[in-house]
């Protein structure tokens, strides 16, 4: 038995029981308990936190996170298939991917803000269309669904791309050319060869854009305004604002389980990592 | 593999301004004159209000100091985790470290949250910098983790052996030989963990104190505010200065594999 090994991983282990185990065993219990007076938690214990999942109104809210995040998802797949191509394809892949990459580590804030500032009013868009005679007033970019659906893309089109390069990179190239040389125009080819090749790939890039757009919080918080509310800005309404903790807390459960089913259906993919 | 078609490469390039030129547009308008979109000239005046401006001065100061803490934590703690997991898997460890990475932000953040209130019943603290730096340590270890032990996987096992066959200890093994080898996979993920704890808006926010204000959550208010000059300088300094960071971190760890 390994000494060093026990000692090298006690310090996680302290961090994952204090920072992970116990914070989820917190919310666990705090969906399952009532509201107190002053915005804390009482007993008895209830199963009404989770009985309001299924309201009208919030119902509305869990369906649109939905469908915002899978209409971005799709978005994503097919921006980022042609892409991969592009760098599995080309003579210089690590710069390429770099290049793809790069954005998703510079803060997400900041490119959020980006889009606001092409997207605004009297942003960079309306300005340049309404300049060159296209239109007289400006057109509402910002603050509706299409806006949250774009910041989606924006910000997740790098986790598209990465897994659908490393299918379409194992490719045997060869299998494309006897297509041609059979007579498979490209569309034909990319059709019936390629795409049902990658779907590892796109199986597995559609649950990694998926997830994070589902728990997605700052996106429609910034681009969506005060119409979009999605899963992610109504738990962060309950522990702020509204102060409801349990319904907050029943609301991160329902998030959590619906991505790690997701992820489940992917862990394959996933223990690749770690 | 054949290389890419006309119409791919058309594509890619098109791909490629839709990812950076949002980014660009706002260092371009960064240094003009203007406080509106039309361009008037070149001008640092924004620049120039942003040093002025003690809010963000402050909170970039804050930053600084809780991205160097949780880098420093983070990064000790994640590298021993890797060498451990290498010397035999563990998979509560895994799954732990896994789950913190695909947690959506916004539940990381309220539970933690809902912890720390839990835990002042008992002690008497408050929320502050001591509660965001344990926070980013907490989320940035799982990068360290996974960066540490990519090196790994190419690392001969047999070369730790042959120094305990000589005679080291396994701690003076790990120092001797492992732990050089390690060195840029170590220094690479230091400046991911870096990256990821100045960037992190949505849990900080949550768990931050109201001495602890950081530069995220003043940028993160001025934006909300709409229109201001001042925040395409700040945006221009934070994204250069992260990117050069990540170039600077790819670099290394494509030099460790080499």
């Amino acid at each position: 038995m390994s000494r060093l090994r026990a000692w090298f991983l006690a310090p996680s282990w302290l961090l994952a029981v204090a920072t992970v185990a116990i914070p989820f065993a917190i919310v666990l219990a705090y969906s399952a308990l009532s509201r107190g007076a002053y915005g804390g938690v009482e007993l008895p214990w209830t199963s009404e936190n989770y009985q309001r999942l299924f309201d009208l109104l919030y119902g509305a809210i869990l369906w649109r996170s939905v469908w915002i995040s899978a209409v971005a998802t799709v978005l994503c797949v097919v921006l980022a298939f042609p892409l991969a191509l592009f760098i599995a394809r080309s003579p210089r892949k690590n710069l390429y991917l770099s290049l793809v990459i790069l954005p998703f580590w510079t803060s997400f804030l900041i490119r959020l803000y980006a889009w606001m500032f092409l997207l605004r009013d009297t942003g960079l868009i309306n300005t340049v269309l309404q300049w060159t005679g296209w239109i007289r007033e400006p057109l509402p970019l910002l603050y509706n669904d299409g806006a949250v659906i774009l910041g989606l893309v924006y910000g997740y089109l790098p986790f598209a791309v990465l897994p659908l390069y490393a299918t379409i990179e194992k490719l045997d190239p060869h299998l494309l050319e006897a297509a041609a040389d059979l007579g498979a125009r490209p569309f034909r080819a990319l059709v019936e060869i390629l795409l049902p090749l990658s779907a590892e790939g796109i199986w597995a890039s559609s649950i990694l854009v998926f997830v994070p757009c589902l728990g997605t919080y700052l996106t429609s918080d910034l681009l969506g305004g005060s119409k979009t509310i999605l899963i992610g800005n109504l738990i962060q309404n309950q522990f702020t604002a509204s102060r409801d903790w349990p319904f907050g807390a029943a609301l991160s459960m329902a998030l959590l389980a619906m991505a790690g089913c997701l992820l489940w259906v992917a862990r394959k993919r996933g223990q690749e990592l770690l | 593999m054949t290389r890419p078609g006309r119409s791919l490469t058309l594509y890619a390039v098109c791909a490629y301004a839709f990812l950076h030129v949002p980014l660009l547009i706002l260092a371009v308008f960064s240094v003009n004159q203007s406080r509106f979109t039309v361009w008037e000239g070149f001008s640092l005046t924004w620049y120039r209000a942003m040093f002025a401006n003690r809010d963000l001065m402050e909170s970039a100061a804050n930053s600084l100091m809780i991205a160097v803490a949780s880098t420093v934590f983070a990064t000790a703690i994640g590298a021993m985790a890797a060498y451990a997991l290498w010397k035999r898997p563990s998979v509560w460890m895994s799954g732990s470290l896994y789950l913190s990475l695909v947690t959506p932000e916004i539940v990381t953040g309220v539970s933690l949250l809902a912890f720390f209130q839990w835990i002042f019943r008992f002690v008497h603290l408050r929320l502050g910098m001591h509660t965001v730096i344990l926070a980013h340590v907490s989320f940035s270890i799982a990068y360290v983790v996974v960066v540490v032990l990519a090196r790994l996987r190419n690392y001969d096992r047999s070369l730790e052996e042959a120094a305990m066959d000589l005679g080291a200890t396994e701690f003076a093994a790990f120092r001797g030989v492992t732990l050089p080898y390690l060195a840029p996979a170590i220094a690479a993920a230091a400046l991911l963990a870096f990256t990821v704890s100045i960037d992190d808006y949505v849990i900080t926010s949550l768990v931050a104190g109201v001495d602890s204000q950081t530069l995220p959550m003043v940028i993160y208010s001025m934006a909300r505010r709409g229109v201001n000059p001042v925040l395409n300088a700040v945006s221009t300094v934070v994204v250069f200065g992260l990117g050069t960071l990540v170039l600077f971190s790819e670099r290394l760890r494509a030099r460790g594999d080499r």
